[in-house]
């Protein structure tokens, strides 16, 4: 029996769960957000817990626009400030699965210090951290997390800040899960999210992803295509690594590591819930 | 629950104290903070009586995530308040920005003191008024209320929640640190007595054709929806349209922009608030709010003992400014006197909307404005009346 | 016929999963993410551009029925553009 070749559809089994009429979205070709966006609308429908229940807070940068996509509660906030507004959502109404999905700038920079405290109190939150090692949005600058050496807007000789290690950063600042994947680890991007929403305390996803207009053409990656062959040829599954070697170094043939980095049951945080009328 | 949540009954309470039984009272059951001087008493103090009632209290790290923090709590559906001082409010300019955006209700405490910087962090000023009409960049509307006594604090803290409900904003309480630090007297009254305005809400349920910042009503605020009632609404803060959806038009920015300061325009008549003393047949109108005023009245009645007609207007609204008041008054006066713990901020404010001449009585903090330079300022412009 | 160091006992009943590509052409951006991670190569672009200008993927001459529904594309588009649903034998 003969298929077709390829059918033409108008709707997606997605649909659903994001702004069908929003798409298509304004990420590049060959970006990675989508695809990260992807996992988490899928482990959305496969939570058990109903999407009235889900609620989103991004901050500012391209990730942060995921907020927008998706068909659930969601609130687009100050760049940096998506951490302390999802814990103020969640404090007020615990019953919502909430969760964060920004980027690393975002998180990392001027939301670092709201990343660490939220790390430490352990609060019940999902954080999503797309890291395409630059301020995409912005259009290229350098970030916490751009590699050693890269180029950018803001570093034309080459970058000369070390970045920062985040699952090192994340399991020092008391974070009971930290995993790190890219966007070609498509499934366990959303097994882990899965595992996150279920998990009780504060868990982080940082999922690498390319940037091709950002940070990849500046750095001889062409294409979100050539990134992710880059990814296929040097992740590592990070068993027995230490943390503190877990930076990301892009030059040479360095291995980048991936995995579960953290996974403990440390106490999550604990208030008394506010009685808000439903 | 076994504790009392509203403290019905006479107290001598600490102002700071009145500002967080007046968040309770009013039903708050959320407060992100950060320890600044002289406000980190109402942190304290709620830190304490929050969880006994089933409240959340949290320290946040900093005041912008204090901020961030009590807007989505309010998001989610809760009372929500902050108190913070000058440094703590500039902090919190970004987000304030966003609560207007999102048009979030919560209620923001500054209890000033003596500014710019580090300042004079245990003496008062009153320096942060203008900030709180224009501190976040762009235009919005806003309601501040200067308080003068504990008693005030705690109706103005109560009556602060209901506004901000009302007009989905978040609403300033400009206290300043002698309000702040004084025990006196606070009555409050039983819960049964006290009135609450509930956020509107939508007439039609949960479906796609609802926009939630559709605001089609004469009072140009949208019904609220909170986070997990299914309504699965998009909030940004980038400029929007009905649907939430970002619009990125200069048509769909004007008109967004334009109704959030038309919300507060339309409904100034009912927020402003002024008291006056022995200003009917007044000459001199002495214009003051917060600590100030307490001298600034005292100055007026003695300038009344040596036969000079000045009379009194207390600013209890700062914002929306009562221009009405200003206006009526400007009718019968020959001058203006205003006191305040500044170089000179109101003054400009009534300055604009009166043509007679404006005298300030500036300092720019670190203690409360006693009487006598105020009642120095009314002596010179009656002279001078006097001379012409 | 392959042949099994072990055979399993079920082998008879099991069946390989077919799967029908389907596009929503208008999304998609051209990014090849589909074509070069099919891990049958049942894709390739096509000279066909969509509304943008884009080159939609189509299926390679012939490999009609060579998707498995393993749902890489499906996965892997950023797009939610490609997508596989399996064909009941």
């Amino acid at each position: 029996m003969s298929l077709p070749a390829l059918t033409i559809a108008s709707k997606h089994p997605l649909d659903d769960v994001i702004r069908a009429d929003r798409m298509p979205h304004i990420w590049c070709p060959g970006c990675g957000i989508g695809i990260a966006m992807r996992c988490y609308a899928q482990a959305i429908l496969e939570s058990g817990i109903a999407l009235d229940n889900h609620v989103v807070v991004s901050g500012i940068g391209c990730s942060g626009r995921v907020a927008g996509y998706m068909n659930i509660d969601s609130y687009h906030t100050t760049h940096g400030r998506a951490i302390p507004f999802a814990l103020g959502v969640k404090l007020a109404k615990p019953g919502l699965k909430v969760t964060v999905f920004s980027g690393d700038g975002d998180l990392s920079a001027i939301g670092g210090n709201h990343l660490i405290h939220a790390a430490r109190r352990n609060v019940d939150l999902t954080v999503i951290c797309t890291n395409n090692f630059n301020y995409g949005m912005t259009g290229g600058q350098a970030g916490p997390t751009t590699p050693y050496g890269a180029r950018s807007t803001t570093t034309p000789f080459g970058n000369p800040e070390l970045p920062f290690n985040l699952p090192y950063l994340l399991a020092a600042a008391g974070a009971n899960f930290v995993s790190r994947w890219t966007t070609l680890h498509v499934r366990q991007v959303r097994r882990d999210i899965l595992y996150a929403f279920n998990k009780p305390g504060f868990s982080f996803i940082e999922i690498l992803s390319p940037c091709p207009v950002g940070f990849g053409r500046p750095n001889r990656i062409e294409e979100g295509l050539e990134e992710m062959e880059l990814y296929r040829q040097r992740c590592v599954m990070a068993d027995g690594v230490p943390l503190d070697e877990m930076g990301i170094d892009l030059r040479g043939d360095r291995p980048i590591f991936v995995g579960r980095l953290i996974d403990r049951d440390l106490a999550p945080y604990r208030a008394a819930p506010v009685e808000v009328d439903p | 629950m076994s504790v009392q949540a509203v403290l019905t009954g006479r107290h001598f309470m600490h102002g700071d104290h009145a500002c967080a039984e007046g968040a309770i009272a009013a039903g708050c059951r959320f407060f992100a903070g950060y320890p600044i001087t002289p406000s980190t008493e109402i942190a304290e103090r709620l830190a304490r009586r929050l969880p006994e009632i089933g409240g959340v209290f949290i320290q946040m790290e900093d005041e912008l995530g204090s901020m961030a923090a009590i807007i989505g709590a309010s998001a989610a559906g809760a009372r929500t308040m902050t108190a913070t001082s000058g440094p703590g409010f500039s902090l919190m300019m970004e987000n304030i920005g966003l609560a207007m955006m999102l048009e979030i209700p919560c209620v923001v405490v500054d209890v000033q003191r003596g500014s710019p910087s580090t300042g004079l962090p245990t003496l008062p000023g009153q320096s942060d008024v203008m900030q709180a009409r224009w501190g976040s960049h762009g235009d919005y509307g806003v309601v501040a209320y200067s308080p003068w006594s504990p008693q005030e604090v705690f109706d103005l803290t109560l009556h602060a929640f209901n506004v901000a409900d009302r007009y989905r904003i978040p609403v300033f309480l400009m206290a300043d640190e002698v309000v702040g630090h004084m025990v006196e007297r606070v009555v409050i009254p039983p819960e049964e007595q006290i009135v609450f305005w509930e956020r509107k809400r939508p007439n039609d349920g949960v479906g796609p054709a609802f926009e939630p910042f559709r605001a089609d009503d004469e009072d140009l605020v949208p019904p609220m929806v909170h986070a997990g009632e299914g309504y699965r609404i998009h909030y940004t803060g980038l400029t929007h349209d009905e649907r939430g959806y970002p619009d990125m038009s200069p048509e769909a920015h004007h008109r967004l922009v334009t109704r959030l300061v038309e919300k507060v325009r339309r409904a100034a008549d009912s927020l402003t608030r002024t008291e006056e003393t022995l200003m009917e047949d007044a000459k001199i109108a002495v214009v003051s709010f917060g600590s100030t005023a307490r001298s600034a009245r005292h100055a007026v009645r003695e300038a009344r003992n040596r036969g000079i007609p000045a009379g009194f207007l207390r600013l209890i609204s700062l914002w929306p400014f009562p221009e009405n008041a200003i206006r009526r008054i400007a009718e019968h006066v020959d001058a203006f006197v205003v006191a305040e713990m500044n170089l000179g901020q109101m003054a400009l404010e009534v300055g604009r909307h009166v043509s007679q001449p404006v005298h300030g009585v500036h300092h720019a903090g670190g203690a409360m404005m006693p009487p006598a330079p105020i009642l120095d300022a009314i002596l010179n412009v009656a002279t001078r009346a006097n001379d012409r | 016929m392959k042949v099994f160091a072990r055979t399993p006992v079920d082998l008879a009943e099991q069946r390989v999963p077919r799967g029908q590509v389907f596009l929503i052409p208008e999304r998609c951006k051209g990014c090849k993410l589909c074509v070069a991670f099919c891990p049958r190569h049942v894709l390739q672009e096509s000279s066909q551009s969509n509304a943008k200008g884009y080159h939609t993927p189509e299926v390679v001459p012939g490999k009609n029925g060579s998707c498995v529904h393993c749902e890489f594309c499906t996965m892997v588009c950023p797009e939610f553009a490609i997508f596989t649903l399996e064909v009941q034998a």
